[in-house]
């Protein structure tokens, strides 16, 4: 099992704000939308260093949505900024109309997703905005796994002209990527390359599958770790590669079960490589409050889980 | 100066493209389209600074419009093509299979003159507000247009969008409110009473004034009237006081024509009340 090193503990959150900033300086089009959360968003050194380009635009998700849009038409390309419930849920019908079925460049860039928002509770923690997302057409669903992923997703997705959702988090979380790495959309990346199980992760779950191979090779267990940064443009030549070899698959997300990559993944084996695959998610359950550790213990989708999955499916192959 | 007369004439064919193209079809929303056809006709032919060909999306350094309230999407075709946007003869395709005429406007299928899908209600002031941020940004002296139904102001977001405006001093914005008293079903004044709008924008921050949407001399200085009110600070609204229907007899005074087709006799006994002077499509 290959090693990583973890070079800090970091936000995802502050690995947006970083990419957002890098942004201001190098495309004069970037402009950045906050309603009312511009501090949990990290998005202040942008708002300090840009002002004329960032908007802020009170507790009305829904007028930032269309906001963006219409910004958009113009040429520009806004980021928008906000919790993952707020950017999705609270706005599905404007990003349906306005910007996926409009073909708008916006870039909706959402926080605190997920159970380890923590404290808040359920009312804020989503676990539903990556199928929400994903059955947008045209809409492009990344969900990266540390600060330097992040950061660099932030870059890229301002290259691609298209509606696009970037999701990430609150908490501190092992930063382990390379810091100069260039983004991909839509290309998986190998964690560690094995022969027994295919674990595909994504976003906080990528770092709990690092830790679940290191105790599955204990076990004996050889895993193939994938981190499936981007669940839409789907990287099916990865995952059939992988499981070609592998013959079982294990999807790991902080999301539920239903309408998350677990389902992607299903579908593309289903379709083209019929193969067992267990899902580690959240399964038809809203979350609560507690720390982030706390609530991936009870909901199911810690380290453990993936290891325990891991073993489960290999007796099914 | 601008032409009344000539306006008058043009707005007269854009209302029999409203009734045969819902005819046509059987479906779509000609009451308000007809209501609305004098506003169409005078802003896309006499007060807006528009290019239709070549079309550009982002509408730099034009004046630029933006329909919230999406189902009157006939009228909306109607100006668009008449004014250069797309053949007229593509009237013909209005809510078909395989058409750039969507039921509601669209961008999906690239009709020249959409820059957003509207349909769903609330959603376009907020994009006109993003477009009049963008001319803002760039420095452009243009305005945005936009219009909203008076039902259509029920959905919230209008009002995140009017106090995003006025707060930002968005003083390229004329905010059209189609004030026809009627909505899906029934009056407005029953469905949900909201019927004084003028202080409720004017609380909001909005200069707000009104204007007779059916008398075209009215129209178009009250649009002129709004253009001078910019750049001081506020969106201006305009409550525009309109007949759902007008000027055909059998369907003024009622909200019920706001999404029925007319059938064959019908169609004669409105065609017969709005002359022929560009030539049908």
């Amino acid at each position: 099992m290959k090693t990583y090193t973890v070079q800090n503990e970091k936000d995802t959150r502050s690995g947006f704000g970083a990419g957002l900033s890098e942004l201001g300086k190098s495309n004069p089009d970037v402009v950045a939308m906050c309603a009312d959360l511009t501090g949990s968003l990290k998005m202040d050194a942008f708002q300090k260093e840009f002002p004329d380009r960032f908007i802020q635009t009170g507790i009305a998700e829904a007028n930032m949505i269309g906001m963006a849009a219409g910004l958009a038409t113009a040429g520009k390309i806004p980021f928008t900024g906000t919790f993952a419930n707020f950017s999705t849920g609270r706005v599905y019908d404007q990003i349906r109309q306005s910007v996926a079925y409009s073909g708008k460049n916006v870039k909706i860039c959402a926080s605190h997703a997920g159970l380890t928002l923590g404290e808040d509770g359920a009312t804020h923690q989503i676990l539903e905005d990556i199928g929400m997302m994903k059955m947008l057409p045209g809409m492009t669903v990344i969900n990266p796994c540390d600060y330097n992923q992040t950061k660099a997703a932030t870059i890229a997705i301002a290259a691609y002209e298209g509606p696009v959702y970037l999701r990430f988090g609150r908490p501190k979380v092992p930063n382990f990527t390379d810091p100069d790495q260039k983004f991909e959309i839509g290309k998986a990346l190998m964690i560690n390359e094995g022969a027994d199980v295919s674990i595909f992760c994504t976003g906080h779950m990528v770092w709990k599958a690092i830790e679940a191979g290191h105790i599955l090779a204990e076990k004996g267990i050889d895993a193939e770790i994938i981190n499936i940064h981007t669940i839409k443009p789907l990287d099916e030549t990865a995952i059939l590669d992988s499981v070609s070899k592998t013959r079982c698959a294990v999807t790991a997300e902080e999301h539920q079960m239903n309408g998350g990559l677990g389902d992607s993944v299903a579908q593309v084996l289903a379709r083209k490589l019929p193969a067992p695959i267990e899902m580690v998610a959240v399964n038809d359950s809203f979350g609560e409050s507690g720390t982030p550790n706390q609530l991936m213990a009870k909901y199911g989708i810690d380290t453990i889980n993936i290891v325990e999955a891991a073993e489960r499916v290999m007796k099914r192959k | 100066m601008i032409d009344v007369q000539h306006l008058e004439s043009i707005a007269s064919q854009v209302r029999r493209d409203i009734v045969r193209m819902v005819h046509a079809v059987q479906s779509g929303h000609p009451g308000g389209s007809l209501g609305c056809a004098d506003y169409f006709t005078a802003l896309f032919f006499g007060v807006m600074d528009h290019r239709p060909q070549p079309f550009s999306m982002d509408a730099k350094g034009e004046d630029v419009f933006v329909l919230s309230n999406g189902h009157i999407s006939p009228v909306y075709y109607s100006v668009l093509a008449r004014s250069g946007y797309f053949p007229v003869s593509e009237l013909a395709t209005f809510r078909k299979l395989n058409s750039r005429l969507q039921g509601h406007p669209a961008t999906h299928e690239h009709l020249p003159g959409v820059r957003i899908a509207t349909g769903s209600l609330g959603q376009g002031l907020s994009v006109a507000t993003g477009l009049a941020i963008a001319k803002k940004m760039n420095g452009e002296q243009k305005h945005v247009f936009a219009l909203c139904g008076d039902g259509e102001i029920q959905e919230g977001q209008i009002w995140e969008a009017i106090m995003f405006a006025a707060h930002n001093k968005l003083d390229n914005m004329i905010i059209t409110i189609d004030a026809n008293g009627r909505q899906i079903d029934g009056d407005t004044k029953d469905i949900m009473g909201f019927e004084d709008l003028a202080p409720r924008f004017a609380a909001f921050g909005c200069d707000v004034m009104h204007m007779d949407g059916n008398n075209m001399q009215a129209v178009v200085n009250g649009l002129q009237e709004a253009k001078s009110r910019c750049g001081k600070g506020k969106p201006v609204v305009i409550i525009m006081q309109t007949e759902m229907g007008y000027p055909v007899d059998f369907m003024v005074g009622s909200h019920e024509w706001h999404g029925i087709a007319p059938n064959d006799d019908q169609l004669a006994s409105a065609l017969a009340q709005m002359p022929e002077t560009l030539g049908d499509y």
